[in-house]
């Protein structure tokens, strides 16, 4: 009865406030900026650290800046191109999510599901199975082409208004399960490549070189330019496309610039670390939790929190198969599948 | 044309309800057709299998091979035929026709033509049971005991996860995708921990493939489908047909609308994990074959026995075509399923979504 009382009498006071993020600029600051910047500064300083040689966080500056330091080859050689690559695949696998959850205003958008991630691996194993590309600068281009073509099919099937999540969903699966018998039968046909696609198609930042990352770099920093572009614009759109116009936006354009910034960061996401799922998925609803549904606040939240997330997967993946280790992409997968499912259960009507 | 009439709304059967007949001899009822149908299928099955006896290293033509069924053949033919080919056509057939079943249950349960149990996860489940077998080394028994635990085990854990008082359509398919994504990823790890050799096993086991089945592979399977078949047959197939008019329509006839998604379910899982233990996830059978048996009876509802007969066609006619078209290069069956599904699967969205179904 008390119990009852009590939440009759608070009821009324407690009036939800719609914008956290203005009711009380501090906290929200905090939420916002540097809650995340501090999650993302304490992985890094994890990924640098952690490994087959443990090193404490004085000792990763040491070999960061001291070119005469013992962990200096290890830092620089091996672990500051795999936590850069981490930072930049995360980035654009979590600002992708978010860019195509508002796109399709469907809540269950994620590269991974959608099949986009699988249409560059389709394109890459093609290359390296039936081509013979071996270098990341060839297979770049070979993922954006299969992310473009898997963008456009699936905005094509999903963009329709009477596209529930659960319909989105089920055609992205289909499509997922197409390109993965597509990329298992260029596996069979070549042993070579079965060698290096088994572990390239479960998604992982260990084979990262400095190489890969310069290379990457560009094409993910054209993508998150764009997509934080397209917030204000995209904003708009989620009001319905009339409302938009009547806003001075437009609608077609905006859509494919859309589509543009997802192929670019998925494309070249997926040719430096294998397709890896449930992250473009999970943080930006995490995100939307701290900041609303503003994508001005929301993509970069989203930029800042999914590397995080990601180099935290790798780091998970390290310290829980010492001595070897469990690839990143396996290790999101298992931690967002029940997030998946929670998801599911709690909120998604279809 | 339509791509999918699962779920809708039939008026015939309705207004047979309103008038008193009983509403079942309008949905099941022997349709000249589906009967047509079925046996054309069933006949070119055949045919593809008689073909696939004869082609080899030691040819055959189609009467010599089926003098030598009818047992008037030679002492090296009998041997050929009964103990090397015979075993490997009778797994397609039989693979082919559980595979079209489990798809065509599950795409009447789900209410959506892409539910499939390929994209539901249950073959997924069933590949990481076999994988992990790989893993660990066992032989090929204990491949398709893994194969079918896992799937069970999946198919289990779906069902607890979708369950929220009552198993509803939309929540099964979420949940599905979901746990296909978490077991593709542990599948590929699973990949990465065997050595070459084991991976390209377990890679050939992943694709699907008939090469060298014997009378081990394919007896479970025929065990099971022999008990699992009628079950589905005379017990299920009426009230599916009425349940896909809506739950409370059908509780209004009697149907136990739960009970029957459990009975379904779990004959539809074990269906596909038992092929897939006999032949491998073989793709895109489970998904295409009820759709083509609808197109050709033009019959809506769930064309259960006539989905089986295409699927049976389906898989031997893919693999006759594995086994001739690419010269002495043989492929695994599940590659050539898995290409044509996918030019079929891009070709039905496209249609789905002009139908505004998707």
């Amino acid at each position: 009865m008390v119990v009852t009382e009590s939440s009759q009498i608070s009821g009324p006071a407690r009036v939800p406030r719609k914008h956290p993020a203005r009711a009380r600029p501090v906290a929200a600051l905090l939420g916002t900026v540097v809650g995340p910047v501090l999650a993302l500064l304490a992985v890094l300083v994890l990924s640098l650290g952690l490994g087959a040689r443990p090193m404490s966080p004085a000792e990763v500056w040491q070999g960061l800046v001291d070119t005469g330091s013992g962990a200096y080859t290890v830092v620089h050689e091996m672990r500051l191109p795999r936590t850069l690559l981490g930072l930049l695949a995360g980035a654009a696998l979590g600002v992708a999510g978010g860019v195509m959850q508002a796109l399709t205003r469907n809540p269950l958008a994620d590269p991974g599901l959608l099949g986009i991630n699988a249409g560059a691996s389709a394109a890459v194993a093609t290359a390296a199975g039936l081509l013979g590309v071996a270098t990341f600068q060839g297979y770049v281009w070979f993922a954006l082409a299969g992310a473009a073509a898997v963008s456009v099919l699936v905005y094509g099937v999903g963009g329709g208004r009477a596209a529930t999540p659960a319909r989105l969903a089920l055609a992205g699966a289909a499509i997922n399960a197409a390109l993965y018998s597509y990329v298992n039968g260029t596996m069979l046909l070549d042993a070579a490549s079965l060698e290096t696609m088994r572990f390239w198609t479960v998604g992982s930042l260990a084979g990262a070189q400095s190489g890969t990352v310069a290379m990457v770099a560009p094409f993910v920093a054209a993508g998150l330019l764009l997509a934080l572009a397209l917030a204000r614009p995209l904003n708009a759109l989620a009001l319905g496309d009339d409302s938009a116009r009547s806003l001075g936006a437009r609608p077609a354009v905006i859509r494919t610039a859309a589509i543009v910034a997802v192929t670019l960061l998925c494309g070249a996401a997926t040719a430096a670390c294998g397709p890896i799922v449930f992250v473009g998925l999970m943080v930006p609803h995490l995100v939307k939790t701290l900041t609303g549904p503003d994508l001005r606040r929301l993509l970069p939240c989203c930029a800042v929190l999914a590397p995080a997330l990601l180099l935290g997967a790798d780091v998970l993946g390290r310290i829980v198969a010492r001595p070897g280790e469990l690839q990143a992409g396996i290790v999101t997968a298992v931690l967002g599948g029940p997030l998946f499912l929670y998801f599911v259960r709690r909120k998604v009507r279809a | 044309m339509r791509a999918g009439g699962v779920g809708e709304v039939r008026p015939v059967s309705v207004v047979r309800a309103a008038t008193g007949r009983p509403v079942v001899a309008g949905i099941v009822a022997v349709r000249p057709r589906a009967v047509a149908v079925g046996i054309g299928c069933l006949l070119l099955a055949l045919v593809f299998g008689v073909l696939t006896v004869g082609g080899g290293d030691y040819p055959m033509s189609p009467a010599d091979v089926l003098r030598t069924l009818a047992g008037g053949g030679g002492p090296a033919e009998d041997f050929v035929v009964r103990e090397l080919r015979l075993p490997r056509v009778v797994t397609a057939l039989v693979v082919g026709a559980a595979l079209a079943l489990a798809g065509a249950i599950f795409q009447s349960l789900v209410r959506n033509p892409l539910g499939s149990p390929d994209l539901l996860g249950f073959t997924q489940g069933a590949a990481t049971g076999a994988l992990l077998v790989v893993v660990a080394g066992g032989g090929s028994a204990a491949l398709a005991g893994g194969a079918v635990l896992g799937g069970v085990v999946t198919g289990v854990v779906i069902y607890l996860l979708a369950w929220r008082g009552g198993l509803h359509g939309h929540r099964l398919v979420l949940v599905g995708i979901g746990a296909t994504a978490v077991l593709t990823g542990v599948n590929g790890y699973l990949l990465t921990r065997g050595r070459l050799m084991e991976a390209a096993r377990a890679m050939l086991w992943l694709t699907g493939s008939l090469d060298g089945r014997g009378w081990e592979d394919a007896l479970p399977l025929l065990a099971a489908t022999a008990v699992l078949v009628p079950v589905v047959l005379l017990g299920c197939a009426r009230p599916l047909a009425i349940t896909e008019m809506g739950d409370d329509l059908a509780r209004g006839l009697g149907v136990r609308v739960q009970g029957l998604r459990l009975v379904l379910t779990a004959a539809a899982v074990l269906l596909a994990s038992l092929a897939a233990a006999a032949a491998g996830p073989v793709s895109f059978v489970a998904l295409t074959a009820p759709h083509l048996a609808r197109r050709m009876t033009r019959t809506p509802g769930p064309n259960l026995l006539t989905a089986a007969c295409v699927g049976a066609a389906l898989l031997t006619g893919a693999d006759l075509a594995a086994q001739r078209l690419f010269g002495d290069h043989q492929l695994p069956v599940g590659v050539v399923t898995g290409v044509l599904g996918g030019g079929y699967l891009v070709w039905l969205l496209a249609a789905q979504r002009k139908a505004g179904r998707i």
